[in-house]
């Protein structure tokens, strides 16, 4: 494994290891991560570092929805003119063309489910190639960006295991 | 009346760590780099195997040697990573953990007053194991001069040559010491020369990080006189399903298994089952596993350095032992726990060799072994 696909590999880990711990843990000197990591941002490799939060453990409540959407296309629109369009909303977190009984894979956000079917019946249904939503709104989640969430096993290991 | 143990329990000491941990116990907050376990969960393919055989019904003894197909599986895995063939009928031993096939071994070769060679420091049950079997431990120490590699002027110093056995634990624990196949000749050479049994604890040879690993079976002449013991607990992380296993000379095998019949009877089933599975499908999390050691060790080792504590270059299992700052390491661990509340294991629990240094386990989770090493460095400065 090259520098960069461990580095790459670490930082999807946990992106807030420091510079010197990234060196130390791939024998790297810190100038060196420093360097990689600047190219793999500027290269858009690297796109951005976000926590990963249960909101289930917090005050705040917050309403996320998968919303199945299925388009028509004509000679002058693509998948992506309509993508491009859709993203542009803050609500809409994830956007995806998917194979199968439906074209995008839409994950919106918001802080009630008011608020997100409200975006969803006054944004996105109205747009004219769109021809049908199906919204699946997330009653819990488990496990998220590969994180398991509410999970707070004790480690019962022996003190001391010979 | 009350009920005496026997001389030979008697002799045994109970861990002189065990105060150590009953302390570490009653804190809060603690984090402890004493564990000797991974901290990841065995491979899910495996637990499903198990959970599928409980599904089945399938919770029955199996043959005293363990399922045939297991044995297949594990004679094949050896050939194909160690180099080592041996026939799954008769060469092949599965038991309740790699400690099993230790203390079988032991009590299978071992006759009352053979002298027992055991390199230190060392896991803490070999010369335990050796008492029980009524054979005389011979302490082989080990230093950070040599790396904790064992030479034959270790051997000599010791006075090996008038040994019947030699226990060997490499990738070790408690160092991370490794040895590479031509460092093990000439205590292969030693061993023919001396008519030594070789006793060779394998369990880490997947977690080797700067070479691949050697057996000492696979040297000329070697085979017919070392039992090696792998098993599941270390890179499969399946420590608490307890399986193991024992490979060695049909004689050896044969003699282990007939304590093992009338002891054991057989490994359990479940695990077995797992143990499939996990040698059928689980290669890839292995090599994830040692690339997250590797990655910790080259952290610890670093950490330490810049700390100014004196480590060798630990290259397997999954500990660091540097030197304790102080010269009496199990105070420094006691003021350490009691203080910045990490524990960390003195040397001195494994025996001759290990005083002034510390036993680090990095089989923990990132996040708390930063927090540890942190909690170190303020204490030492």
């Amino acid at each position: 494994m090259d520098l960069s696909e461990e580095l790459l590999e670490l930082l999807q880990e946990n992106a807030r290891y420091s510079t010197d711990d990234l060196a130390r843990m791939t024998d790297a000197d810190p100038e060196t991560v420093e360097a990689e990591i600047e190219r793999l941002e500027s290269e858009g490799i690297i796109r951005g570092y976000q926590a990963v939060v249960d909101f289930e453990e917090t005050e705040r409540e917050r309403v996320r929805a998968i919303v199945e959407l299925n388009v028509t296309l004509d000679r002058e629109t693509s998948y992506g003119d309509i993508a491009e369009r859709i993203v542009q909303f803050p609500e809409v977190q994830e956007l995806r063309l998917v194979s199968g009984d439906y074209d995008f894979d839409m994950e919106v956000e918001g802080d009630s489910m008011r608020e997100v079917s409200h975006f969803i019946s006054d944004k996105i249904a109205p747009i004219p190639e769109i021809t049908q939503t199906v919204t699946h709104y997330h009653m819990d989640t488990y496990k998220t960006r590969g994180i398991v969430l509410g999970d707070h096993d004790e480690d019962d290991r022996l003190s001391v295991s010979p | 009346m009350t009920i005496e143990p026997s001389q030979r329990v008697e002799t045994v000491p109970p861990s002189g760590i065990r105060r150590f941990f009953e302390l570490a116990e009653e804190m809060d907050d603690i984090i402890s780099l004493g564990v000797g376990e991974p901290d990841f969960s065995a491979p899910w393919a495996a637990r499903e195997a198990a959970i599928t055989s409980l599904e089945l019904g399938k919770t029955s003894y199996t043959a005293n040697r363990g399922r045939r197909e297991l044995r297949e599986l594990i004679a094949g895995d050896v050939d194909r990573r160690y180099d080592l063939e041996y026939d799954p009928d008769e060469e092949v031993l599965v038991t309740t953990g790699a400690s099993e096939g230790v203390d079988l071994a032991l009590r299978a070769v071992i006759d009352p007053g053979d002298t027992v060679a055991v390199v230190q420091p060392s896991y803490v049950s070999y010369v335990p194991g050796v008492i029980f079997a009524g054979g005389e431990p011979l302490p082989v120490p080990t230093t950070q001069e040599t790396d904790f590699k064992l030479t034959t002027d270790a051997l000599y110093d010791a006075g090996v040559e008038g040994a019947d056995a030699l226990v060997l634990c490499y990738p070790n624990n408690p160092t991370g010491a490794t040895m590479t196949g031509s460092e093990l000749e000439p205590i292969a050479e030693f061993a023919r020369e001396h008519d030594l049994v070789v006793l060779s604890d394998e369990i880490y040879s997947e977690l080797s990080y700067e070479h691949d690993h050697t057996s000492i079976a696979t040297l000329p002449g070697m085979r017919e006189r070392t039992i090696v013991f792998n098993g599941f607990s270390k890179a499969y992380a399946m420590t608490g399903l307890r399986l193991g296993y024992a490979l060695g000379p049909p004689e050896a095998i044969g003699a282990m298994n007939r304590i093992h019949q009338y002891t054991m009877l057989s490994a359990p089933t479940t695990a077995q089952y797992a143990a499939i599975e996990a040698l059928e499908s689980c290669d890839d999390a292995v090599a994830e596993m040692r690339r997250q050691y590797d990655r910790r060790r080259r952290l610890v080792l670093s950490r330490f350095e810049e700390m100014g504590i004196e480590c060798f270059p630990a290259s397997g299992a999954f500990y660091a032992f540097p030197e304790s700052p102080w010269d009496d390491g199990e105070a420094f661990a006691e003021a350490l726990l009691e203080q910045e509340h990490v524990a960390v294991v003195p040397g001195t629990a494994f025996g001759e060799g290990g005083e002034g240094h510390l036993r680090v386990s990095y089989a923990t989770g990132m996040d708390d072994l930063k927090e540890a090493l942190d909690r170190i460095e303020r204490f030492i400065s």
